[in-house]
């Protein structure tokens, strides 16, 4: 089953053309690696999908992007309802600068869900345990979430896209800021959620692309150049450029 | 050729006296009116009205004035320079009428506040027909300490990093849910400031009520918003050019309540800023 349907996708930073002909197919239920050397745009693709694009000034976008069923960049999409099915981890963990419990609640507050008390704990509590945060912070949940260790910070991250029930995670470097164990650990988390939620992550880190995706699509100047399973991409890569990134001839 | 370190002594020494020369004065006013006007505060003169021309009793009527200007100055200014605040920071685009708006509000801050007071005067006590009175003042003061609140809002919601706003709307928050939520709780205490340095200018300005609100000498207490009051500058301006033959003690006793209420507000705005910065970790 394919989750999002990328086609012509075009994308413009004013005359600037940051995407060109994108085509795509990200599978549910699956890790989908997006990489290339920095500035070919995998965060702008990111950030098609969740219109996070929308916040910047002269952004023009072409093309189709289907995620269940709607186009995510026609201009009558429901941005709200977009936002929350399709939600991004950072590549720097940000916390609100509230305690760990309010920073879950926060996402289920602004969309109404959860009114009630004990059921709103209740969703806390399973988002938590979902990133494996549960059995260290279920005592100290009103204390500042700005006090938490960066990997734990990041899977608080996650967590806050579990309550709201999102079901695409959209990751941008996610681990770019971590230590090789946290990075470890929170790769192994990934694979944890992906029986549950399809995952757009996009790497500067070869070997993590290679552990963790399913897929990989490889960008190079704002094009797609190729999109396969992950082994087919690293063991035998149809196109000469995906070879000369692979074995590590680019940046 | 000088030597180096002989230069230098002299660069420090003209730097430490100039610093010297801020705080002596300051020092010396602050001084001088505690020395002189500390014995005139009795509980009388704090609750009494003034009587025999001004030359003797108290002066509650001038404290009570100016609380209720300043009070409602505030209830004026603060609604309407924070969401002012935050279309200006939030909303606004960068075009030609924004910036003609933000070049009005830093250039109002410098404005004479004695125009203010004929603006008063023309504006609210003539034009809306408020008459000479406490609504007149308050508004007047208001428009005048509106720049100060405007600036202040407008910092402290800038200070609150990008990243946060984005999030919020990456959580599918709407860009008001998004202000309400998550900027307006962390821009609070530099809000707050910014309203107590406003609260400061207002009690302790004379021009602005001068014309609009000012009873020469109204040993009463206001009864409505639309009656004139005494207020502390401008009775202090009173009973030390207008009124002849008062004691030096009563003049001085009622620079040092002005002078309090003044730096006791300025000291709670300190005490907020110093505890929120202790706070703030990003
Ligand atoms: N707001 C913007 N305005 C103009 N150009 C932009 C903007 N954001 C990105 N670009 C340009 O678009 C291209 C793609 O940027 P993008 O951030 O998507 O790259 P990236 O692949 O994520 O790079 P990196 O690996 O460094 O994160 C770059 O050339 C960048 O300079
Ligand atoms: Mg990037």
């Amino acid at each position: 089953m394919d989750k999002i349907i990328v086609r012509g996708l075009n994308l413009w930073y004013g005359d600037f053309p940051a995407l060109i002909n994108v085509n795509a197919d990200f599978k549910e239920k699956k890790i989908t690696a997006i990489i290339g050397p920095s500035g070919c745009g995998k965060s702008t693709m990111l950030r098609v999908f969740n219109r996070m694009n929308d916040l910047i000034e002269g952004v023009r976008v072409t093309g189709e992007v289907d995620i269940d069923g709607t186009n995510a960049v026609s201009p009558e999409a429901d941005l709200i309802y977009l936002r929350r099915k399709v939600g991004m981890v950072f590549q720097r963990p940000n916390p609100f600068p509230l305690s760990i419990y309010e920073n879950i609640a926060f996402g289920l507050k602004i969309h109404g869900i959860e009114r009630n008390a004990d059921a709103l704990a209740g969703v806390i509590e399973e988002s938590l345990r979902r990133v494996l945060l549960w059995d260290d912070l279920k005592d100290k949940l009103k204390r500042s979430a700005l006090r938490l260790s960066l990997e734990q910070k990041q899977r608080l991250c996650i967590a806050r896209l579990l309550a709201v029930k999102s079901d695409v995670l959209l990751m941008d470097e996610p681990c770019s800021t971590l230590d090789p164990q946290a990075t470890e650990r929170i790769e192994e988390l990934m694979r944890e959620l992906k029986n549950n939620y399809t995952i757009v992550v996009v790497t500067h880190n070869m070997q993590q692309a290679a552990r963790v995706s399913d897929e990989t699509g490889f960008m190079l100047l704002g094009e797609m150049v190729e999109f396969a399973a992950t082994r087919e991409i690293f063991t035998a890569p149809k196109d000469k450029r995906t070879e000369d990134y692979i074995t590590g001839r680019y940046g | 050729m000088m030597n180096p370190r002989t230069v230098q002594k002299i660069a420090f020494f003209s730097l430490f006296l100039s610093t010297l020369l801020i705080v002596v004065p300051v020092g010396m006013i602050v001084v001088i009116i505690v020395q002189k006007g500390l014995p005139a505060i009795t509980w009388q003169f704090l609750t009494d009205v003034p009587r025999q021309g001004m030359r003797a009793g108290g002066i509650f009527p001038a404290i009570v004035g100016t609380l209720y200007l300043v009070l409602g100055a505030v209830a004026f200014a603060l609604p309407i320079g924070l969401l002012a605040a935050i279309y200006l920071s939030e909303y606004a685009r960068d075009n030609v009428m924004n910036r003609i708006v933000k070049l009005a509000i830093v250039n109002l801050a410098g404005v004479p506040s004695v125009v203010y007071g004929l603006f008063g005067l023309a504006m609210f006590v003539v034009w809306c027909r408020f008459g000479a009175s406490i609504l007149s003042g308050a508004l007047t003061l208001g428009i005048m300490i509106l720049p100060i609140i405007i600036t202040a809002s407008r910092e402290a919601l800038e200070a609150v990093p990008q990243t946060f706003r984005e999030v919020s709307l990456s959580l599918g928050a709407s860009k008001w849910q998004t202000i309400r939520h998550i900027v307006l709780p962390n821009a609070i205490p530099g809000i707050i400031t910014g309203t107590i340095l406003g609260i400061g200018r207002a009690a302790g300005e004379t021009a602005p009520i001068l014309f609009t609100v000012a009873a020469f000498y109204l040993p009463r207490l206001p009864k409505s918003i639309f009656d004139q009051a005494m207020a502390l500058p401008y009775h202090l301006y009173v009973i030390s050019t207008q009124v002849p033959n008062v004691d030096e003690k009563v003049r001085y006793g009622t620079a040092f309540v002005l002078l309090a209420m003044v730096l006791t507000v300025n000291l709670v705005a300190i005490v907020i800023r110093y505890k929120f910065r202790k706070q703030k970790k990003w």
